[in-house]
């Protein structure tokens, strides 16, 4: 038996009058209870997808289904079922927060008896009852990221969309929100999130979508594109030397290495190989390691080959 | 989304529409109690006592009442729904309308009223200051409070509409400054249109507003120069035809969506 899918995306296109091709027949599957990540540089046609989904950008062709509920078909339907958190702020800077969640509420239908608890749940739990009365121009950019996920999460939606939500947020105030959304995850709405902090991605995802000049060029689980990472660069931070380590490089079968100046070297080092032979052979040259990092995350190592082939091939 | 949601809806978004006229009552409500003070004062009390009267039996000031409460729900109706709607536009929180099961004409029946409202609380206020210059009895309610109705869903749909296509602020202030207070001005406020020679009186028939003053006179003075049946004809027939430009346009995304 085969389940709705959450996001059922179909062929989807959209050219801007200005010409400009965002999308190129994009298709996506999200299934219910995902936590999913689409990511993609900057331009690469994430938010008119996003725009498209929460109705705000029409579409030039192909449809997009939220929970078998067409939104070109039936716009109202399926946005019952969508909560969107958008990448700007879009608050009414002279509203206060609890009126904002309670209104969002209106929009939806629910009333203003069942929307009030509802309110003062979400704006506890993201920190922010405290400004409950305060005007949204007097909020910090973290409580207004907050105050868009409390907003969003008023309707109780299904599905919810995350653009970017953490954007210039700090790390504190991050964790607590991806604490939050985990929770929701976890009790069973379905999560789509862009994010740049790709480390982000990496821990809360269970399947991603990279998306690059208007076209999907990944769709998989987030295992199965770590699997296909075959070399990680490590960053080794040297001890003073003596002489510098540019001219005493050792040759290593199968590891690269390269110095990245006169206290720092480099080292691609192929999935599967050991880091025997690699400290063998500096230990040899005289060479003292004082730590050992990944330049990057996984995700963001991958990510950034990925795009980076894409331009190769364009 | 069902009818009882749509109700919810629409009252959600008037309630907003008139917290936020009283929020900022400073900026909707006062400078029209200001501004109409200064026409009795100078119109009705000190020029208008020299006019006499242009009709036999209404002295001047009693005259233009009903033109500068009309001149008011006008300008208030259309101001209302034109800087509401093109500051959530500006801000992009109408998104969270346009992202919402909400249906298009639920969003502008909860704007429109909200513009009704202010229309017909600078009426009550503008009506209220007249009261300190002169005695005014109302001859025909019902005409009076649907003309006040009518004129305020006319200008309502109309600044929407301005609202819409508006890309910065500018643009929502020529409409009031180029046409408005013209049509204003030579829609019978301060005139009779009778009092025109061909063809301005003529000319004069093909203003909107001058059926609006002419019904809403009717209504409150039980004098007219064009007739009931001509008024509500044309206010009618902008309404529906406004209603019905809007709502194409909302449904095409003129505005909003890209």
């Amino acid at each position: 038996m085969t389940t709705t899918p959450a996001l059922d995306v179909v062929e989807l296109t959209k050219t801007y009058a200005s010409g400009v091709q965002a999308l190129k027949g994009v298709s996506l599957r999200v299934e219910p209870g995902d936590f999913f990540a689409l990511l993609g540089p900057n331009g690469a046609g994430k938010s008119t997808l996003i725009g498209i989904l929460s109705s705000l950008v029409n579409p030039s062709g192909g449809d997009v289904h939220v929970f078998g509920v067409s939104v070109r078909e039936q716009r109202s339907q399926a946005m019952a079922l969508l909560g969107l958190v958008p990448q700007e702020i879009n608050l009414n800077p002279f509203e206060k927060p609890l009126d904002i969640c309670i209104n969002q509420a209106g929009f939806y239908g629910i009333t203003r008896a069942a929307a009030m608890p509802r309110a003062e749940r979400y704006l506890r739990q993201l920190q922010l009852w405290d400004k409950a009365h305060q005007t949204v121009r007097s909020l910090s950019g973290g409580m207004k990221r907050r105050l868009m996920i409390a907003r969003a999460m008023m309707s109780e939606p299904r599905l919810l969309v995350l653009d970017e939500p953490t954007a210039g947020v700090d790390i504190e105030i991050r964790r607590s929100m991806w604490k939050f959304i985990s929770a929701i995850n976890r009790a069973g709405t379905t999560v789509i999130l862009t994010t740049h902090y790709l480390e982000e991605a990496e821990q809360l995802c269970r399947n991603i979508a990279i998306i690059d000049r208007g076209s999907i060029i990944e769709h998989s689980s987030m295992k199965r594109l770590l699997a296909k990472l075959d070399v990680e660069t490590l960053v080794l931070d040297l001890a003073e030397p003596a002489e510098p380590v540019a001219t005493r490089l050792p040759e290593i079968a199968g590891i690269a290495l390269h110095a990245v100046d006169a206290l720092t070297l480099e080292a691609a080092v192929p999935r599967g190989h050991d880091l025997n032979s690699l400290f063998a052979a500096l230990t040899q040259a005289g060479i003292v390691v004082r730590s050992l990092r990944n330049k990057s995350n996984r995700l963001e190592e991958l990510f950034v080959r990925l795009v980076d082939n894409g331009k190769g091939a364009a | 989304m069902n009818a009882a949601g749509q109700w919810i809806a629409f009252a959600t978004v008037a309630r907003r529409e008139v917290a936020r006229i009283l929020r900022i009552w400073t900026q909707t409500l006062l400078p029209s109690a200001i501004t109409m003070t200064l026409y009795f004062v100078i119109f009705g009390t000190l020029i208008g006592s020299r006019i006499g009267e242009i009709v036999p039996g209404v002295g001047y000031i009693d005259y233009i009442v009903p033109g500068l409460i009309m001149m008011a729900v006008v300008t208030n109706s259309y101001g209302n729904i034109s800087s509401s709607f093109f500051s959530a536009k500006f801000g992009h929180y109408v998104e969270e309308m346009l992202a919402s099961p909400m249906p298009g004409w639920v969003l502008l029946s909860g704007y429109v009223a909200g513009a009704v409202l202010r229309g017909f609380m600078v009426a009550i206020i503008v009506l209220g200051i007249s009261l300190l210059f002169t005695r005014i009895q109302m001859h025909h309610p019902w005409v009076t409070l649907s003309t006040i109705l009518l004129t305020s869903i006319v200008f309502a749909l109309a600044g929407f509409i301005n609202a819409l296509y508006a890309k910065k602020f500018d643009d929502v202030a020529l409409v009031p400054t180029f046409m408005l207070t013209p049509l204003t001005y030579l829609g019978g406020v301060f005139y009779s249109v009778d009092m025109l020679g061909s063809p301005w009186r003529q000319i004069s028939h093909a203003n909107p507003i001058l059926y609006m003053v002419d019904a809403f006179r009717y209504g409150l003075l039980d004098i007219s120069d064009i007739g009931l049946g001509y008024a509500y004809a044309v206010m009618l027939g902008f309404a529906i035809t406004l209603t019905l430009v809007a709502l194409h346009l909302l449904r095409r995304g003129v505005g909003l969506r890209s």
